[in-house]
């Protein structure tokens, strides 16, 4: 297995000098694992306390101010209380995949945050099918939403689980098909690849037109993904209570919050990653300082983060049919004319390049 | 048996949820006993009585200064049309006539509750369909009013500002400046409010078409207020039987024809364009004059039967009296507006999914305290 | 082309809903319509209207106007005043006259109807502007309005 923890070179010489080469290896790994679980949590936590200062600014309040300066503690507080929440459940529930659910949603983020090029050298996991590693992670997490909301033996949870697979299903076309035209673009589905690729310029400007299409497609898809308003059917506050994780309790709770607020991440640093560029900087003006990388990448991400909460924060809800609607009869027949459309760009070669 | 089972191997089963009584969507303690195939309802029972107070009974022990204060506690959100109509009753059948002044600040009052009424209305409507600001906007337009009803009634929400026979005091010096700049600012907001969410494609496709009530049904179910307007049904107590100082104003009555949970929308919508015209017109010339007329301290109604309707925010709200004479009323009856409108809750939303279920009860704007008296 | 015409049009309804939501994002740095409550506990400036709750008025000497006439009493409709009275002897007239032992006021099941205060004829009780009026105990919700060793002022009449 060829893992280029490229990020840890005098960490990986160092064990790999003292130790045999498995143990070293398997130690690597567990470093690495607990790095990304920091991010995971400090990240999520972030993202948190960010959606409630901007939906507050959104809406003429003031957001968290008390736990810290600026509220800055709040969600650390949250998370402990969680923590000391006991954990509650129905009686009649599957208790094993009850228990298990959470554990999916939460895995799957995680594994998807491992291919994320925060920058040149920050990468966990360069998988040569990047993209795709993704696509089907994204698919798996659903699964955990179903278990969560079939196990707990509750109709409200039951039928915000049916909602989010059928709305998972099928908003996974649109996201795998809007990154499909990308790739015609780069040529590979390697994260890295994709990069080096924009060293030319971003994709979204090299391919122009197909390419802005492509990305407003896979905005609106990635939304769905994530289960957010305006998509928000899984867990729609007005119609089911609280959805799919309405028994849930505590910490438990906090896991299915936590990974929508990475999913949410992950999806912005995809779009980043394959439309703007990941962790170059805008016209190379910081070509010079690589550690700028991380800097740029959090930047975009976080500016693509902001337009999701700008959505949320903004539109009403769609209907359940209505959400289907969208999907198979605009945005599908949309995305397939539109890799034609790149295709030919492609071909004729009428990308514009730096 | 056997065979059944292989002609249908997808045999779909109604099941039963409960929606309340503590749930987002029922604003209150109501409780639906839904009947669901899937996503689609098959059935819609309203179940009443977490909040009922027995108010109508407790006016027939009460004098009659007293009973309009329980009447601030039925529509809460239209407390000043409430205590109007207890007022109005009572001095009809005393035949005693309130001074112009006192008139023409029942009516400002009235639409400024009504735009009250339907900003919070909009807020939560808003939130009903998943767009969670429009709340706050509505919000912080309705507390510019609530100032205004705190200064000159003394209180926001039950303000208990109407005596029989007038006013209980009378208006705030800064009434007057206070109202002319909220209408100055609302003007400024509304539009804002269609750019917002009546614009919004997602909300156009969340209320077009759902939850249709014809006016035949309209009329059979006793509709009132904004849902029979929204099917075409004129039924504004303020054009047909104008009371107060409602004669000396130009008004549009708000209609729409097409029925649906839109057509409710944009009546409200409207209806709060036409309150502030009614605002603008009366604002300026104030009559000056008496704020009450003298009552005896016990008001004792003659023997009979006396009935006065209003339009609260929510419909027609009538107030029908039985008196034998005495200090205290025999039967009070209320015929409030929810309760009808509430009524249509199953024929209105069989067939259509939870999510519509729940547009079509935000337009139909109940009030439980005002169903369950 | 209706159907792109239908994807154009949507698009601008919701960029036009994001356009009003982002204006009040850009001025949200103006200050928020939200009080900090318990912060602006000193600046905070009630209504002078506002009905929080039933108080008896005393001046330096400790007396009040009220006379026991009970017409609180009677006006409110929850019985939420009660007057304990008696008749004593004015010490310059010589009259037997009627005075209040205790005026209690049962807070807890006060509507802030307002009609007492209106029926007083001596202005003895009004509205205080107060409205933090949570307790711990429900007993202390029952208040004698009247100071102890209060009395009724010389000249007011019944």
């Amino acid at each position: 297995m060829n893992i280029p923890l490229n990020i840890s070179g005098p960490l990986h010489n160092w064990l790999f000098a003292i130790l045999p080469p498995a143990a070293a290896g398997i130690f690597e790994m567990v470093i690495m694992a607990l790095v990304y679980l920091a991010i995971f949590a400090v990240a999520g936590l972030f993202l948190v306390l960010l959606e409630r200062k901007v939906a507050a600014w959104f809406q003429l309040r003031l957001g968290p101010n008390r736990v810290g300066y600026f509220g800055l503690m709040q969600t650390m507080a949250d998370a402990l209380k969680l923590v000391s929440k006991e954990l509650t459940g129905t009686e009649k529930a599957d208790k094993f995949l009850y228990n298990l659910a959470p554990y999916f949603v939460i895995i799957t983020a995680l594994m998807a945050l491992a291919v994320i090029p925060f920058s040149s050298g920050f990468q966990a996991f360069d998988i040569n099918i990047g993209v795709f590693f993704i696509i089907a992670l994204s698919s798996i997490g659903v699964i955990g939403i179903l278990l969560a909301g079939w196990s707990s033996n509750n109709k409200f949870a039951m039928i915000g689980a049916m909602r989010s697979g059928v709305q998972t299903i099928s908003y996974e076309l649109s996201v795998g098909l809007s990154l499909l035209t990308m790739i015609l673009l780069t040529g590979t589905p390697q994260l890295s690849g994709i990069v080096e690729v924009q060293k030319n310029g971003w994709l979204i400007v090299q391919g122009h037109i197909p390419a802005l299409i492509a990305f407003m497609i896979y905005m609106i898809a990635g939304t769905a993904e994530t289960n957010r308003a305006p998509f928000d059917l899984v867990e729609a506050e007005s119609e089911l209570g609280a959805g799919f994780h309405t028994e849930y309790s505590g910490m438990k709770f906090a896991y299915f919050f936590l990974a929508e607020f990475i999913n949410m991440f992950i999806i912005a640093a995809v779009a980043v990653t394959v439309f703007f560029g990941a962790w170059l900087s805008p016209f190379g003006i910081t070509e010079s300082i690589p550690w700028l990388g991380v800097f740029w990448f959090l930047a975009k991400t976080l500016a693509i983060v902001f337009l999701m909460m700008w959505f949320r924060w903004t539109f009403p809800r769609l209907r359940v049919d209505q959400l289907l609607k969208l999907e198979w009869k605009y945005l599908l027949p949309l995305n397939l004319m539109n890799i034609v459309l790149m295709a030919l760009i492609v071909w004729l070669n009428l990308t514009i390049q730096f | 048996m056997e065979t059944a089972i292989l002609k249908s191997p997808f045999k779909s089963e109604e099941y039963f949820v409960n929606m309340g009584p503590q749930h987002p969507a029922t604003h209150g303690v109501l409780r639906l006993l839904l009947t669901i195939d899937g996503e689609v309802i098959k059935k819609v029972e309203p179940d009443l009585g977490y909040i009922h107070r027995s108010i109508e009974k407790m006016c027939e022990r009460d004098s009659y200064q007293q009973i309009i204060h329980l009447t601030d506690r039925l529509d809460y959100l239209s407390a000043h049309i409430n205590n109007e109509a207890v007022c109005l009753a009572v001095e009809n059948a005393l035949e005693l006539e309130v001074p112009e002044r006192v008139k023409v600040i029942r009516t400002i009052l009235d639409e400024l509750t009504r735009i009250a009424s339907h900003c919070l209305w909009w807020g939560v409507m808003g939130m009903d369909v998943g767009a969670l600001t429009t709340y706050f906007y509505g919000f912080r337009d309705r507390e510019l009013i609530n100032d205004i009803f705190e200064e000159t009634c003394g209180a926001r929400l039950t303000m208990n500002y109407n005596v029989p026979g007038g006013l209980r005091h009378d208006i705030h010096p800064n009434f007057v400046k206070r109202v002319k700049d909220f209408v100055a600012h609302f003007k400024t907001k509304l539009p804002e409010y269609d750019r917002l969410l009546t614009g919004n494609i997602i909300f156009q496709k969340r209320t077009k078409g759902v939850g249709v009530l014809s006016k035949e049904d309209a009329i059979a179910y006793g509709a009132s207020g904004p849902v029979g307007r929204g099917s075409g049904y004129s039924c504004d107590v303020r054009i047909h039987h104008p009371y107060s100082a409602l004669h000396k104003v130009n008004f549009n009555e708000a209609l729409q024809t097409a029925g649906d949970a839109f057509a409710r929308y944009q009546v409200r919508i409207q209806e709060m364009w036409e309150s502030l015209s009614i605002i603008e017109q009366l604002i300026d010339d104030i009559p000056e004059g008496a704020i009450q007329v003298a009552t005896d301290a016990v008001i004792k109604l003659p023997k009979g039967e006396f009935y006065q309707k209003v339009e609260t925010a929510r419909g027609e709200l009538g107030v029908f009296i039985i008196s034998t004479g005495t200090k205290n009323p025999y039967r009070l009856k209320l015929r409030s507006p929810g309760l009808s409108n509430l009524s249509l809750l199953n024929h209105i939303t069989v067939g259509s999914k939870i999510g519509d279920l729940v547009a079509a009860m935000a337009t139909l704007d109940l009030v439980i305290p005002d169903i369950d008296r | 082309m209706s159907y792109f015409g239908e994807i154009y049009h949507g698009i601008k309804t919701l960029l036009t809903g994001m356009g009003v939501t982002g204006r009040y994002f850009l001025t949200s740095g103006k200050g928020a319509i939200t009080q900090q409550y318990p912060d602006n506990r000193d600046t905070l400036q009630m209504f002078d209207r506002f009905r929080g709750e039933v108080v008896m008025l005393h001046d330096e000497n400790n007396e009040h106007s009220c006379t026991g006439c009970q017409k609180c009493e009677l006006a409110c409709p929850n019985g939420s005043i009660e007057i304990i009275w008696d008749r004593g002897v004015d010490a310059e007239t010589g009259k037997k006259k009627k005075f209040i032992e205790k005026h209690i006021y049962h807070y807890g099941m006060c509507t802030q109807c307002g009609l007492c205060v209106d029926a007083c004829p001596s202005n003895a009780i009004v509205w205080a502007q107060n409205f933090e009026n949570s307790v711990y105990d429900r007993a202390e919700l029952t208040r004698v309005l009247n100071k102890p060793g209060s009395k009724v002022r010389a000249g007011v009449e019944e």
